[in-house]
């Protein structure tokens, strides 16, 4: 039997094994285990000093893992030719400011090794995506936080990268600009690259994101697409003339539960909400209110995150990490 | 390396203190010229001999390479202490480093730029120093190039130095450092001059290990030997004149001076290992 040879293109974008990190006492990352596919925008949320960014530095090889594997676009972390295919946008963006905006893409794209003749197209191309091509020509000193964050998230996306690593992309954005930020991070995605997004707006990764992991002090606390991290949509309505004796009847829609004068059917997609409501009708009940979605990202995310945290207010509650 | 070097020149000829320096340095050119030649042209009319009116100028030419050697080592100092250290603090050098960039090259390409910088400016306004004072007094060192040479070298001593410094230190504190090294190694080969005249061996071996440590002191020898012309060598006989930091009888040894190159070697690369083993 021919072993045929795995091509780099089915490999994941990122792939890492038991992940540690260690500064000094504190443990900023403790076996984080992972996989992102290609085309995919995976979201990786937590809340500030969960460790999030320096996975994103491990990925880079900015920083040493203390232990684990991990591979980027199938070459071991820090690999120096693989990130000639990846894009960067950090969490603290700036650039140098005695640079004209078109000047530090092609800095980057002389940095990637890239063509000369290729440059300064490559350069106007990836001024176009974030709207900043009126504003090429200017020195970056003079830009304003979101048009420096844009002008990151250029640098990210110059010459159509395999992999585009964006560290809290909107946190100097309008919303205007989120808006225009979800729309390029989907983009780069239909291209082909694998986006790995690293954000504490959950609005935005829930909006935007394939699949996400959840990470607290340093560990993976839930990951997957969205319906296995938030479940599936549920329905609730509060009824009165029901009695638990007519549930069989509308088991078709979902498994339902009736607490009191609520009745609660999970899972349930939404579509089916005007025939449940015309059944209920027909059995004689009285519908009074109707809800249906799922949870939402946040309370999916204050329930993992939160739940081992004393109220605010508590000197406790202060985190130091 | 190279991208990095051309990018750190660019950054230096866009920044204003570059052009600050090479304004201010013209104009003390100037007023330095205005004041050799009616030094000059009164001297002449005393009847001062031409020995003499070459002894005097020679002597100021001294006092202003002392001058700027201290201007190209602070220049040196505040270039180099925040090349590495500012854009490690303000996340520039991140988002190059994420590239396929080796630190060693980040950390040699900002070297070289500021280096190349240096030797441009120093060599520049050296020569047009030594060349204007030479066209209204009619003195020119006997070898020009020399000091300035040597005067470029103390710059490139301090660049290194505070290049490493850069990598584990905030620029200010990095900078400062790097003076105050400067001075202690300047004055440390006073007092081993003094030590010499007096006979105290151990002073003057302090001021050796001091030339090892930092060469910036053995490198001044050669800025105040190549100005110095031959006759005023032959002439000063007294072992305190002889003692003094702007007299020099002879070139630093060849071996001092190898081992400034190799100083500023050993000095990158410690600064690249430091980089290196520093987390981002």
């Amino acid at each position: 039997m021919i072993r045929m040879p795995r091509l780099s293109l089915d490999l994941p974008a990122i792939e890492v094994t038991d992940l540690r990190k260690r500064y000094g006492q504190v443990e900023a990352l403790a076996g984080l285990t992972m996989s992102v596919g290609r085309g995919e925008v995976f979201g990786f949320l937590g809340a500030n000093g969960a460790g999030k960014t320096t996975t994103v530095k491990l990925l880079l090889g900015l920083a040493r893992p203390t232990a684990g594997t991990g591979k980027v676009l199938g070459a071991p972390l820090g690999d120096l030719a693989t990130r000639r295919k990846v894009g960067y946008l950090p969490e603290l963006f700036r650039y140098q400011p005695w640079l004209k905006a078109r000047e530090v893409l092609t800095l980057h794209a002389e940095l990637m090794g890239m063509p000369r003749a290729r440059r300064k197209a490559a350069a106007g191309e990836a001024l176009g995506i974030v709207g900043l091509q009126e504003r090429a020509d200017d020195l970056v000193g003079g830009f304003s936080k979101g048009m420096q964050q844009r002008l990151g998230l250029a640098t990210a996306l110059l010459g159509d990268p395999a992999l585009v690593v964006l560290d809290e992309p909107t946190s100097a954005l309008d919303p205007v600009g989120r808006v225009d930020v979800r729309g390029i991070v989907r983009g780069a995605a239909d291209r082909g690259a694998a986006v790995f997004l690293n954000s504490h707006l959950l609005s935005e990764v829930e909006q935007v994101c394939d699949r996400v992991a959840i990470l607290d002090h340093g560990r993976v606390v839930a990951s997957g697409n969205l319906d296995d991290v938030l479940g599936r949509a549920e329905t609730q309505i509060r009824v009165t003339g029901l009695s638990a004796s007519d549930l069989p009847a509308i088991e078709r829609f979902g498994p339902p539960s009736l607490t009191d004068d609520m009745l609660a059917i999970r899972p349930m997609d939404a579509v089916a909400v005007p025939d449940l409501v015309a059944t209920l009708v027909s059995m004689g009940a009285r519908v009074h209110e109707v809800r249906s979605g799922r949870m939402s990202l946040e309370q999916r995310f204050l329930d993992l995150v939160a739940r081992d945290r004393p109220p605010p207010g508590t000197p406790s509650a202060t985190r130091l990490r | 390396m190279i991208t990095i070097a051309k990018l750190t020149i660019g950054e230096a000829a866009r920044r204003r203190v570059l052009w600050v320096l090479v304004g201010l340095a013209a104009v003390a050119i100037a007023l330095t010229a205005w004041g050799v030649s009616s030094l000059v042209s009164t001297a002449r009319d005393d009847g001062v001999s031409d020995l003499e009116i070459k002894f005097v100028v020679s002597q100021i030419l001294i006092f202003i390479a002392f001058m700027f050697g201290f201007v190209l080592v602070m220049t040196a100092a505040s270039f180099g202490s925040p090349a590495i250290a500012s854009d490690l603090e303000t996340g520039v050098a991140q988002a190059m480093l994420a590239r396929p960039l080796t630190r060693s090259s980040y950390l040699l390409g900002r070297w070289l730029g500021l280096a190349i910088v240096l030797v441009a400016y120093s060599t520049a306004m050296g020569l047009l120093a030594i060349g204007v004072v030479g066209l209204v007094s009619g003195y020119i060192p006997p070898d020009p190039i020399l000091p300035v040479a040597y005067l470029a070298g103390q710059a490139l001593v301090l660049l290194s130095l505070t290049i490493l410094l850069s990598t584990r230190l905030p620029a200010i504190a990095g900078g400062a450092i790097a003076v105050v090294a400067y001075g202690l190694a300047w004055m440390a080969g006073v007092i081993g001059k003094i030590g010499l005249a007096m006979g105290a061996t151990s002073l003057v071996t302090v001021a050796e290990a001091s030339r090892y440590i930092l060469p910036t002191d053995a490198l001044w020898q050669g800025v105040v030997f190549g100005l110095e012309p031959s006759f005023v060598i032959n002439a000063v006989e007294d072992e305190f004149a002889r003692s003094s930091p702007f007299f020099a009888d002879s070139p630093p040894p060849i071996g001092l001076v190898i081992w400034s190159v190799l100083w500023v070697a050993l000095v990158l690369a410690l600064a690249v290992s430091q980089l290196r083993r520093r987390e981002l």
